[in-house]
């Protein structure tokens, strides 16, 4: 039993977060999340030449052929980073084609970052449960014709090809939209964090060919929770990374800040709060890269294991959040110091994919509505 | 990452399974402990560590050129794991293995190796660990028990409380301070005493859950040899502080299966019991209470094999028994409150599923006290792990 990152995994570590400390300091992190798109040409260059936007996919797929474990361990790194621009959407696109249309032409681009993609889920009133899709998919001649509004899609705004969830004659269909056909109107959304963009994607008559149509009905909503755990574990592991910064800069602080003539983590109340964070982030590591490891090794676990890790870090990484403010006092409360990137991210990858609430609903369901396992 | 048995790990575990199923007691623990039937169930105790020991499994954690199996930290947990999975009876000699045991083979003579550790391991001899008094808690090394040196004797005078076992105990790890002039933690000295000495008097304390497990003992003129020091006269802080390491090493990894236990049987009720004429289960807001309690268990539970393998690796228990202390003491308290919670007016009753609840909840209320309050693990993350000053 081992229960560590690999060798490997633990390079890939090392070089991950050495790229980001080098191409995207947070100078460039400001930068970019003031523009529209927050996207870098030479940022997102250098993400796709590692080959990790397909890095848990087959190689045939154009991926590297590693795992979610793998992927995790990068996206913990960009949240630590704060990594501003598209990766997300491009990332959630590829492992849904990967896993609706293995053969599709559009998935070796994606994965090696050639194009951009996008999914697009929620609509007014629902949440990340497909159940909830109304957006429907009308049948046109051998085609697919769309209309509908779908909102806080993620990198829409940059993305070549999006795929839309929508309901069809055969229960769900995913439909892979080119954002140059006509009728695809993309608006952005203002949001909590700026450093990953949103935005709303209205289709207007959007007429589409046969091969559009990626998957339908079972082998649709299979693969569309498959990627939703997937994608769902990138943000919980983004989370992380950004626990773990903030957790590193409050000790720091603590260790400098000197009021009463002392430094401030010298009292027990500043140390409780420090304790906790360690408490919570490394409590989350454990259940983010059980997920991950799940993933790929313990298939029929895997549900449990991706909302048990999103129940738990998204309550710990808000808490984590909220007492690295409160050991900075006032200065951790400003724009212009860096927590407020780390604030504003925790908070949007607490929403993303579902919240502490959303996913104990889901675990309740797995764990309580039907009989209890054998414990071993 | 693997998070897979090894084959010799699956081979340990199918083993033991084996054992277990082959040497069982017919009764279990709470068939045979009643208030009334102390000296019943210490025989009962007593003789399924005899079992254990002529199976080879007393000690598993200890260096087998001292009669243990010199077990890795995963099989010490997958042995916890599965006595707790089978329902065995606890372990009376827990102090004595766990803890006296390990710092006598860390520090004790070749001589007290030979008279003791075996003991230990047969449970012919029942330990208990005398470190705190009422003016030293969570500031242990400021006890205040005194010896005297007298000739080839200590003479002991003083209290301590909160001792386990010491009702029973045939043996005593004390501490005691044999410098009074010496800075605190340099003039205490760490003894081996003989319960049956005179001078010992020992008065049960009953917790709030009734339980009276702990006790006070009071020393009058107690003489202990001076050769029954264990390491060197006012040298006795570093004893101690070997014991205690030993008691932080222990993850909790027998725990998962009781809280799972308990989990499960809160869950039956919530699909029994109703609120609002619909089983307590479909509530929305006690759904999410109970989602919440199984998700801080399973947490738990992937902490626990987390810390483990980090601790196969390092072989050297640090700060994760903190983690883990900290983590199951206040988890253990949130899940008997969720318990009460589920079972509305029924929580008032000390009798409904035969008292099961609120003796759970009851004794929980003792989590984040014993064995290091919540307060000084935190202490003990904050200095030791995250490198901030020492407060005190």
């Amino acid at each position: 039993m081992e229960f560590e990152l690999s060798k490997p995994q633990k390079l890939l570590q090392k070089s991950t977060r050495d790229l980001f400390s080098r191409e995207c300091p947070h100078k460039r992190v400001r930068e970019l999340m003031a523009t529209d798109t927050a996207l870098n040409p030479e940022l997102w260059a250098a993400v796709a030449d590692q080959g990790w936007l397909g890095i848990h996919l087959d190689e045939e797929a154009g991926g590297l052929g590693l795992g979610v474990v793998d992927l995790a361990v990068v996206a913990e790194e960009m949240g630590r980073a704060c990594f501003p621009g598209p990766f997300l959407g491009t990332v959630w696109a590829a492992t849904l084609v990967a896993a609706a249309s293995p053969k599709s032409k559009l998935l070796e681009p994606l994965t090696t970052g050639a194009s951009k993609g996008a999914v697009a889920l929620l609509e007014a009133d629902t949440t990340w449960n497909p159940a909830d899709v109304q957006f429907k998919a009308t049948a046109d001649g051998a085609g697919v014709k769309l209309s509908g509004k779908k909102t806080y899609v993620i990198d829409a705004g940059v993305a070549d090809v999006i795929v839309v969830v929508a309901r069809g004659d055969k229960g769900l269909s995913l439909v892979a939209v080119p954002t140059k056909t006509a009728g695809v109107k993309i608006t952005a959304i203002a949001p909590v964090d700026q450093t990953r963009k949103l935005y709303e994607v209205e289709l207007t008559d959007v007429k589409l060919g046969a091969d559009a149509v990626l998957a339908t009905g079972d082998a649709a909503a299979k693969a569309l929770a498959r990627s939703l755990e997937v994608a769902t574990v990138v943000v919980a592991a983004d989370m992380l990374g950004g626990m773990q910064w903030i957790l590193e800069a409050a000790v720091e602080y603590a260790k400098t800040r000197q009021q009463f003539g002392k430094t401030i983590g010298t009292f027990q109340s500043v140390q409780h709060m420090c304790a906790d964070m360690l408490l919570w982030t490394e409590s989350s590591r454990s259940a983010i890269y059980y997920a991950g490891w799940a993933l790929d090794a313990e298939p029929s676990d895997a549900a449990r294991a991706v909302s048990l890790a999103k129940a738990y870090a998204s309550d710990a990484s808000r808490e984590v959040a909220n007492r690295g403010v409160q050991v900075h006092g006032g200065i951790g409360f400003t724009w212009e110091h860096d927590l407020q990137l780390y604030y504003k991210r925790s908070k949007a990858s607490e929403v993303l994919f579902g919240d502490s609430a959303y996913h104990r609903n889901l675990l309740a369901a797995l764990a309580f509505d039907r009989p209890s396992a054998a414990i071993a | 990452m693997d998070l897979g048995l090894t084959p010799s790990e699956l081979k340990f575990r199918d083993e033991l399974r084996a054992w277990l199923k082959a040497n069982l007691p017919a009764k279990t623990s709470k068939a045979v402990k009643t208030a009334d039937s102390t000296h019943e169930y210490h025989a009962y105790l007593k003789s399924w560590q005899r079992k254990l020991y002529d199976g080879g499994y007393a000690g598993v954690n200890w260096p087998k050129e001292y009669g243990g199996r010199g077990a890795t930290f995963i099989e010490q947990a997958i042995f916890q794991e599965e006595l707790a999975l089978a329902d065995a009876p606890e372990r009376m000699g827990t102090i004595g293995q766990g803890l006296v045991g390990p710092t006598i083979i860390a520090v004790g003579t070749e001589e007290q190796k030979k008279r003791y550790l075996p003991g230990i391991l047969s449970g012919d001899e029942v330990w208990c660990q005398g470190f705190s008094e009422p003016n030293a808690g969570s500031d242990l090394a400021a006890l205040e028990t005194k010896a005297v040196r007298d000739g080839d004797d200590f003479v002991i005078n003083g209290q301590k409380i909160w001792t386990s076992y010491a009702h029973i105990a045939d043996l005593c790890l004390l501490v005691v301070r044999t410098d009074p002039s010496a800075a605190k933690h340099k003039g205490l000295t760490s003894l081996l005493v003989d319960m049956k000495s005179p001078g010992i008097t020992v008065r049960p304390l009953k917790m709030m859950s009734g339980d009276s497990g702990f006790n006070e003992m009071f020393f009058s003129n107690l003489r202990v040899p001076v050769k029954q020091t264990i390491g060197q006269v006012n040298d006795g802080w570093s004893v101690a502080i070997t014991a205690l390491s030993n008691e932080r090493a222990n993850l909790g990894t027998g725990l998962y299966v009781v809280f799972k236990r308990n989990l499960d049987a809160v869950i039956d009720h919530a699909r029994k019991l109703k609120r609002n004429g619909k089983p307590v289960i479909d509530d929305p807001v006690m759904r999410q209470r109970l989602a919440q309690a199984y998700v801080d268990l399973e947490v738990f539970r992937l902490n626990t094999t987390r810390s483990l393998s980090i601790l196969n690796r390092t072989g050297a228990p640090g700060p994760e028994g903190s983690i883990q202390k900290l983590y199951w003491s206040e988890l253990n308290q949130r899940n008997a409150q969720i318990a009460m919670e589920v079972l509305g007016p029924n929580a008032l009753s000390s009798e409904f599923d035969g008292g099961r609840w609120v003796y759970n909840y009851l004794r929980s209320r003792g989590n984040t006290i014993e064995a290091g309050t919540s307060e000084v693990q935190r202490n003990i993350i904050a200095q030791r792990v995250l490198g901030l000053p020492r407060s005190y």
